[in-house]
């Protein structure tokens, strides 16, 4: 946890960082100066953050992680546990990218919509930022190259806020006269883009466009139950990744 | 102090480490040496866990070095190739290795101040050129006194009035009694400090004798010689 400290002073003044929550502050402002309706405000920068947050925070991840490898290999040879050394980089790498979305976007939403669906947006940002930090911390443990560990990265986070909902679309139509509803909430929960995006959307009260699915959808998460279990599961997508990573760590040749 | 007992190890279906066998003691300043892929890196690696043992087994002081982490405060450890995250400072990085360490730990800075890092310690290290980034590896390596030593070609890249700094440090701390392991491809550099010989050769231990022996049994002056000689 002592390196934490050191990590944090490198990554806090990365360029890259630095410009993300220039390029989410511009956004969220532009949004929001441009549509008079914040609620609609709020839609848009949805749509961003489920794209740009889940990206950055994979590919910078993934990239810092390989930059830093030989510097991992010198502190592995130093009287400290793997382990220590691949905590301090989780928490060094998503505490920042968690901080740059909530400078970049965070304040600038709760002055526009300054309401449970504005902290919901933002909550749900920072979690999107660990969760994909998280995944990247597994791409990178599995990939000794370095091109190979930024492709699969990227082919992660296509998976997720593409193919996933393709194959989703296509086991609807399959399905379409099964009721499916139940299976589909449950297959919402293996998407943490699409958890996030429904939490978001039922809160925004616009499921009345989503018909009877979307009312169903309305019964479990628009409730507290619902809610609780789907930050539970957020919650859990941020963490099990990464503890995978950390038993292949433990173990590697490097 | 080191004792290496039938090592092997492999990476993917190729076999690095071939049942090593070889101990190594404290006053003794060992060359070890061998072609490109030959398994010194590895060996090293093994050493300082950087590569977990799959099969054998390594003692330090007599304790095994399988799943403890503290013994490896008895050594120093200066890598072949040093990187240090971008924006971080030269003082900040010797500041976060003595904080790994324990603050208390007493510290060996001379080599700080001998090639005059002290007073570039705001620079940083995404500035600083690969023969200064070398230097720096070297005092962290040197920092906390430790009774091992193992400097993964420690001159490479530095240039010659550094390079005979770090020399000079080297015969130092051979001088206390320390275990000193160096490997280098520039047999030349190594003459003057080293006492013992170990050559490897396809994960294989080929030649593992005292200057002396060698320099009686080949009648040669010169380690460049003196090796090619001993291996025919």
């Amino acid at each position: 946890m002592r390196m934490t400290k050191y990590i944090l002073t490198d990554i806090l003044r990365n360029k890259t960082l630095i410009v993300y929550t220039f390029l989410l502050f511009l956004l969220s402002f532009s949004v929001f100066s441009l549509e008079d309706n914040p609620t609609k405000g709020v839609l848009s920068i949805l749509n961003l953050l489920l794209i740009i947050v889940p990206l950055i925070s994979s590919i910078f991840t993934t990239i810092y992680i390989y930059n830093s490898s030989e510097f991992i290999e010198l502190l592995v040879s130093q009287p400290v546990k793997r382990s220590s050394i691949w905590i301090s980089l989780y928490f060094g790498l998503g505490f920042s990218l968690s901080l740059a979305f909530i400078i970049g976007a965070g304040i600038i939403t709760m002055i526009y919509q300054t309401d449970s669906t504005g902290i919901l947006l933002i909550v749900s940002g920072v979690l999107l930022s660990l969760i994909f930090c998280s995944i990247a911390m597994l791409t990178t443990v599995y990939n000794r190259d370095k091109a190979k560990g930024i492709g699969a990265s990227i082919l992660t986070w296509l998976y997720f806020s593409l193919l996933f909902d393709g194959v989703l679309v296509f086991l609807l139509f399959q399905f379409s006269d099964y009721p499916i509803e139940k299976a589909m909430m449950a297959m919402s929960m293996l998407n943490p883009i699409d958890l996030a995006r429904i939490l978001i959307l039922l809160k925004l009260d616009v499921s009345a466009l989503m018909g009877y699915t979307g009312a169903l959808f309305r019964t479990f998460f628009g409730n507290g139950y619902g809610q609780t279990i789907s930050f539970l599961v957020l919650g859990i997508w941020s963490l099990i990744p990464f503890l995978i990573s950390l038993h292949k760590f433990k173990h590697k040749d490097l | 102090m080191i004792s290496i007992e039938n090592i092997s190890k492999s990476f993917g279906k190729q076999e690095v480490l071939k049942n090593i066998s070889v101990s190594m003691n404290s006053n003794e300043c060992i060359a070890l040496i061998g072609p490109n892929g030959s398994g010194k890196t590895t060996l090293i690696k093994s050493i300082l866990g950087m590569v977990p043992l799959v099969t054998g087994q390594i003692l330090i002081d007599n304790n095994s070095i399988i799943g403890s982490y503290q013994y490896r405060s008895l050594i120093g450890y200066m890598p072949q190739i040093g990187r240090y995250p971008d924006n971080m400072n030269i003082g900040q990085v010797i500041q976060l290795m003595k904080t790994i360490r324990g603050n208390h730990v007493i510290t060996d800075e001379s080599l700080i101040d001998d090639f005059n890092l002290r007073q570039i310690f705001e620079k940083k290290m995404s500035t600083l050129s690969g023969g200064t980034r070398q230097k720096v590896s070297a005092c962290i390596a040197f920092l906390f006194n430790p009774k091992i030593l193992i400097l993964d070609e420690p001159t490479a890249g530095l240039d010659p009035l550094s390079s005979e700094i770090l020399k000079n440090k080297i015969l130092v701390e051979k001088g206390k009694g320390k275990l000193i392991i160096i490997t280098s491809h520039v047999l030349s550099e190594l003459e003057e400090m080293i006492s013992r010989v170990i050559y490897m050769q396809d994960g294989h231990i080929r030649i593992d004798a005292s200057i002396n022996e060698l320099l009686e049994q080949t009648g040669e002056n010169r380690l460049g010689k003196i090796i090619s000689k001993a291996l025919n």
